[in-house]
């Protein structure tokens, strides 16, 4: 039987490695590649990696430095960040990163997804979307390059990029990300009720228990950032990841495979 | 010579990487000369059914394929989508695959398995003691997958692995010197260097 997906986030910048609070304040961890050997090493599920100012700055992905990557990293890839035509997308998967994540460029233009689902089939297209709690209550989307929340309604958003071929949905919590105090499971269970496509979730895991508790409420796949790079009370920066094992006994006691 | 076939259906560097890594030699190629002078043929392949088809006439590919298939010092590998092609044909597509395991590609029924399609992740699989791919592997391995298609077989003979997603499915097929495999080998860990080995091995 499958079983579901742990899966670090690790956050680029330019050539740096960082972790965010709350989509802000990047604090510099170390060289990506070191993350990747140790996370390789640990046989972790999947890596999700974020080029988190690409759009902002108007830059191309970092080709050279995903393709460093590849090259170290036996596990799938999804990558996001910059990416906004076919071209960039056939580049980034002739290096062997099997997924791509589509964020900014589709809350404007939902074509693209239709086009990356056309050449890279549906199950390899990701759909990131960044979630802000508004203050009357309810969710809206976030949009990380004007750093203003968006007037798209964030439900009519996902059922219209479910709907041009979206094959995974990636949902991250402006407000939980880099807090470690548990996921939104709240506004994962509306989206787990409208959509059939795995979802992963991200956004605030403070612990594995959090990872579990995401998993049983429905997702396919926890991701994280803190809790991967920094260990103790004082976040002292340090790769890790669970053993097989660990996880294994720890979703067995939420019920999960 | 190992030749990872390029047909513009992505996925060929981190096949080569992983081959690269176990100090293996291949090339990724698209030339008919490479492909007929290979004795191991690798056909990776992520995307859809009919355009992987087209792309593969284009190139004038399924002579040399089919005739590859035939010659018993020559081995074939499809991986995912590349395993599809191997079948007759894909609810996926109205072309014709490469026939060279009798057989169809089915989509995934969501309420007969109750699952959310794609089937996405890391999956374990039963393998058939006498598979050539899985020689000599660990207990409880696990492989990734990425697809929203399966393949049926009526030969059963051919089935060496299956797995389960909601309902039982044909994840590693070998015919004679024809093999396939649904998951990807090459995001799979030691898992799937151990299973690519054994093919570069053979």
């Amino acid at each position: 039987m499958i079983y579901k997906r742990v899966i670090p986030c690790l956050l680029l910048d330019e050539d740096s490695l960082v972790k965010t609070k709350n989509f802000a304040k990047p604090n510099y961890i170390g060289d990506p590649m070191n993350a990747v050997r140790i996370f390789n090493d640990k046989e972790v599920d999947e890596l999700i990696i974020l080029d988190i100012n690409c759009t902002r700055n108007r830059r191309e992905p970092n080709y050279g430095l995903l393709k460093d990557i590849v090259s170290e990293a036996f596990m799938p890839i999804a990558y996001g960040g910059g990416i906004r035509n076919l071209e960039q997308i056939k580049k980034i998967v002739n290096l062997g990163i099997e997924k791509i994540i589509l964020n900014n460029h589709v809350l404007k233009d939902v074509k693209l997804i239709q086009d990356a689902a056309d050449f890279l089939g549906s199950s390899s297209v990701v759909v990131a979307i960044d979630i802000k709690k508004s203050m009357f209550g309810g969710y809206k989307i976030y949009d990380h390059v004007t750093r203003k929340t968006s007037s798209k309604n964030v439900f009519d958003h996902i059922n219209e990029v479910i709907e041009k071929g979206a094959g995974e949905l990636f949902i991250n919590s402006v407000d939980n990300d880099g807090i470690m105090s548990g996921y939104d499971l709240h506004f994962l269970e509306q989206v787990l009720k409208i959509t059939n496509v795995p979802v992963i979730v991200s956004g605030g895991a403070g612990n594995y228990e959090d990872l579990a508790k995401a998993l049983s409420a429905g997702a396919s796949g926890a991701a994280a950032g803190s809790i991967f790079v920094y260990v103790g009370k004082h976040n002292a920066v340090m790769i890790n990841y669970p053993e097989f094992n660990v996880l294994k006994n720890l979703k067995k006691d939420y019920g999960l495979q | 010579m190992t030749t990872i076939l390029d047909y513009g259906m992505g996925n060929v560097g981190s096949v080569r990487n992983m081959i690269k890594r176990m100090n293996f030699d291949c090339i990724i190629s698209s030339s008919r000369a490479d492909i007929e002078a290979s004795d191991k043929l690798i056909i990776p392949g992520v995307g859809s059914f009919d355009s992987a088809v087209v792309k593969l006439q284009d190139l004038g590919m399924y002579e040399i394929i089919q005739k590859k298939a035939q010659d018993p010092g020559a081995y074939i590998l499809g991986i995912c989508l590349g395993m599809q092609l191997l079948f007759n044909n894909s609810e996926e597509g109205v072309l014709p695959g490469l026939g060279l395991i009798n057989g169809a590609v089915r989509k995934f029924n969501e309420k007969e398995i109750n699952r959310r399609i794609p089937h996405i992740g890391w999956n374990y699989v039963k393998e058939d003691p006498r598979s050539r791919l899985f020689a000599g592997c660990e207990e409880a391995q696990r492989f990734y997958f990425v697809h929203s298609y399966y393949a049926t077989t009526e030969d059963p003979d051919c089935i060496k692995c299956v797995s389960n997603y909601g309902i039982d499915f044909v994840s590693a097929v070998e015919k004679n010197n024809v093999l396939g495999v649904q998951f990807h080998p090459e995001k799979s860990h030691r898992y799937g260097k151990a299973l690519l080995k054994n093919f570069l091995e053979l």
